[in-house]
């Protein structure tokens, strides 16, 4: 009971960093991008590479994984997504989804269609057993790391400079202009910063969640429920919204396994219909 | 349009009703290009017997296509979750089959009331929310019906599909034979009945208000137009429409399997209707003509990785801007256009109003 609650917990967290990215670029941006697994797939893919042919450490390969993702996401936010920031909203979805299918068919010209896996370190496989609950090294390692994250966001959202100047870029562009910001480059660097995020998750959770060519659609469902659910005006939204919804598919899966994902997605429907603006948000946003 | 407008509206100054029906009589006319486009698809029967199987593929998929102009060219509403219908069709006309009565017809109605009960009761969910909420719940519900077809493995045959499907003949009278004719017959005659409907439909008053809305959901409001039900009629009749795509997927091939759900298929309809351009009814099938073909070229050359170039051409698509695409002909020399204009819109009957 408790260690499936520990696993959700640790799902949970991975989710929060996975989608975090995306409550930006969606949530406080508007731009829908479906692509942002891609980037996840991404980020999981170059630990692979790197770890079983290169033989570079685990520990090394999370940075790099965050580093190359994130100039990725800086090159396409130059050269295409911020030509369409004020597009319509069809053409932001048509956009993303072909970036999905380029990058799932290309993964799989390169890596072949299989599911690909890596070697934890030593001390970070096995678990312990405290009080009767199993602690994963790996998740209990996963939660401390995604816990600093969550904590140094929230931190860098509403202390420092850079993300007064994102937060005011985001709730009114053209003022934020007026007052000397300058916005393109606020959002080229978030925008890269949340897919370097993503990379990051995707290469922490390569061992958990699995990986292979279609990461980004078989995910991309959950990334989108941890930002409608979570809503959009902080990071505690999304947060909380992706530790119910790793527990509560975690859960799901070991008590009720015949009916799958059924729950989460009607689970979903049903916040959106009573709160289509997401369970934490304030009111009369954007 | 809006100067055809005016013009209409000083020469026929009389009472402003009949000029309403008179503006109205002539959008519902029928235009060159689509009396061509229909003779051209009967013909087919004969010219390319041995490719019926494809044109069968055509037809089904621009009949989805068609059903998702219906609430994305003249409704506004962006689905990601279309397909959901479109399987529940499939599904319903296969079990239908299966279980009680094999005649097509009858399995195509049974199919569309499916799909249509379902669009219904969905539909009040697509009335709330911004466009990012309309497009996670449609989403989603693609996803839980999905989700149900693979779990429900006694019902549907799970992740095997549903096979043992039988289907009579057509009103007791055609058989479908194996080459496929009867079945591109059937499936077009199907398209060319239901694209009649929705052109009715589109050109009617009611199909002028959700053009209103669309456009404008404020000042819609305020000239008294009930935009809820509205939203919620069109998007049960896409909802029947794309319900009858999925059946005659399934009665033509006799099978029905959980890919008819999958979320690829709700991309690859937008694709559709991007390609042939939204909010004219046709798009959906010059888009499926196009992307049929593009695609069985693609699996031609490159068999396992055609996604990779689709996904390609709907970025290319974007960046060049549909509106952009939709206006091709304007980058053509003028005496050239001029013509293809007269010839687009040349239609039969008396000419009202000056000539465009």
């Amino acid at each position: 009971m408790l260690t499936i609650l520990f696993d959700g917990v640790a799902y949970g967290m991975l989710l929060f960093v996975l989608a975090c990215g995306l409550t930006i670029t969606l949530g406080l941006m508007n731009f829908i991008n479906l692509a942002h697994g891609a980037f996840a797939m991404a980020g999981g893919y170059i630990t692979v590479v790197l770890m079983n042919r290169y033989g570079v450490s685990f520990y090394w390969c999370l940075p790099i994984a965050f580093l190359v993702v994130a100039a990725i996401g800086l090159v396409l936010e130059r050269t295409l997504y911020s030509r369409l920031y004020s597009a319509p909203h069809l053409d932001q979805v048509l956009f993303s989804v072909g970036l999905v299918f380029m990058s799932i068919a290309a993964v799989d010209y390169f890596m072949g269609g299989q599911q690909q896996l890596i070697h934890l370190p030593r001390e970070l496989s096995g678990r312990w057993e405290v009080f009767g609950v199993g602690i994963g090294k790996y998740r209990l390692f996963i939660i401390v790391i995604c816990a600093l994250l969550a904590v140094a966001l929230q931190l860098a959202l509403t202390k420092t400079r850079f993300g007064s100047q994102l937060r005011a870029a985001v709730d009114d562009g053209r003022v934020a202009r007026g007052l000397g910001i300058n916005v393109p480059v606020v959002f080229a660097l978030t925008f890269a910063f949340g897919s370097g995020l993503a990379g990051l998750g995707g290469a922490l959770g390569a061992e958990i969640l699995g990986l292979d060519p279609n990461f980004p659609l078989k995910f991309m469902i959950y990334f989108l429920i941890v930002v409608t659910v979570g809503g959009t005006s902080s990071i505690t939204g999304p947060f909380l919204a992706a530790l119910l919804l790793g527990i509560a598919d975690v859960a799901g899966k070991y008590y009720v396994p015949q009916i799958g994902a059924f729950v989460i997605y009607a689970v979903m429907v049903l916040v959106l219909i009573l709160r289509p603006h997401g369970l934490f948000s304030r009111e009369g946003t954007r | 349009m809006s100067s055809a407008s005016e013009t209409l509206m000083s020469s026929t100054a009389g009472k402003p009703e009949t000029t309403a029906m008179a503006l109205l009589r002539r959008r519902n006319s029928w235009r060159a290009y689509e009396i061509v486009l229909w003779l051209i698809a009967f013909a087919m029967i004969f010219a390319m017997p041995s490719k019926a199987l494809i044109l069968t593929e055509i037809t089904i998929v621009a009949l989805f296509a068609v059903s998702l102009d219906l609430i994305l060219g003249y409704a506004g509403i962006v689905s990601l979750g279309h397909t959901a219908f479109f399987g529940l069709g499939a599904y319903a006309a296969g079990l239908f089959a299966k279980h009680y009565f094999a005649e097509p017809v009858t399995g195509l109605l049974v199919a569309g009331i499916a799909s249509g009960v379902l669009g219904f009761v969905t539909s009040f969910l697509v009335l709330r929310g911004s466009d990012l909420t309309r497009l996670m719940t449609t989403l989603g519900i693609g996803l839980m019906l999905a989700e149900l077809a693979n779990q429900m493995a006694w019902l549907t045959g799970g992740a095997d599909g549903l096979s043992g499907v039988i289907i009579g003949p057509i009103l007791g009278q055609f058989e479908f034979d194996l080459w496929g004719r009867t079945g591109y017959i059937y499936s077009l005659v199907t398209l060319f009945i239901l694209t009649w409907a929705a052109r009715r439909l589109v050109n009617s008053p009611f199909g002028l208000s959700l053009k209103a809305i669309k456009t404008n959901p404020v000042r819609a409001s305020m000239v008294a137009i009930p935009s809820r039900h509205r939203i919620v009629a069109v998007y049960t009749i896409a909802a029947v429409y794309a319900g009858i795509a999925g059946a005659l997927l399934t009665q033509t091939t006799s099978f029905v399997s959980p890919d008819v759900l999958a979320f690829h298929r709700s991309a690859d309809v937008l694709l559709v209707l991007v390609l042939g351009g939204v909010g004219y009814l046709y798009g959906g099938i010059i888009g499926a003509i196009l992307f049929t073909l593009l695609r069985d070229w693609l699996s031609v050359i490159t068999p396992q990785y055609w996604m990779f170039w689709i996904g390609f051409v709907l970025i290319v698509i974007v960046m060049i801007g549909r509106e952009n695409l939709a206006r091709w002909h304007t980058f053509l020399p003028e005496p050239l256009r001029r013509a293809m204009t007269r010839i687009a819109n040349w239609r039969p009957g008396a000419k009202i109003g000056g000539s465009r």
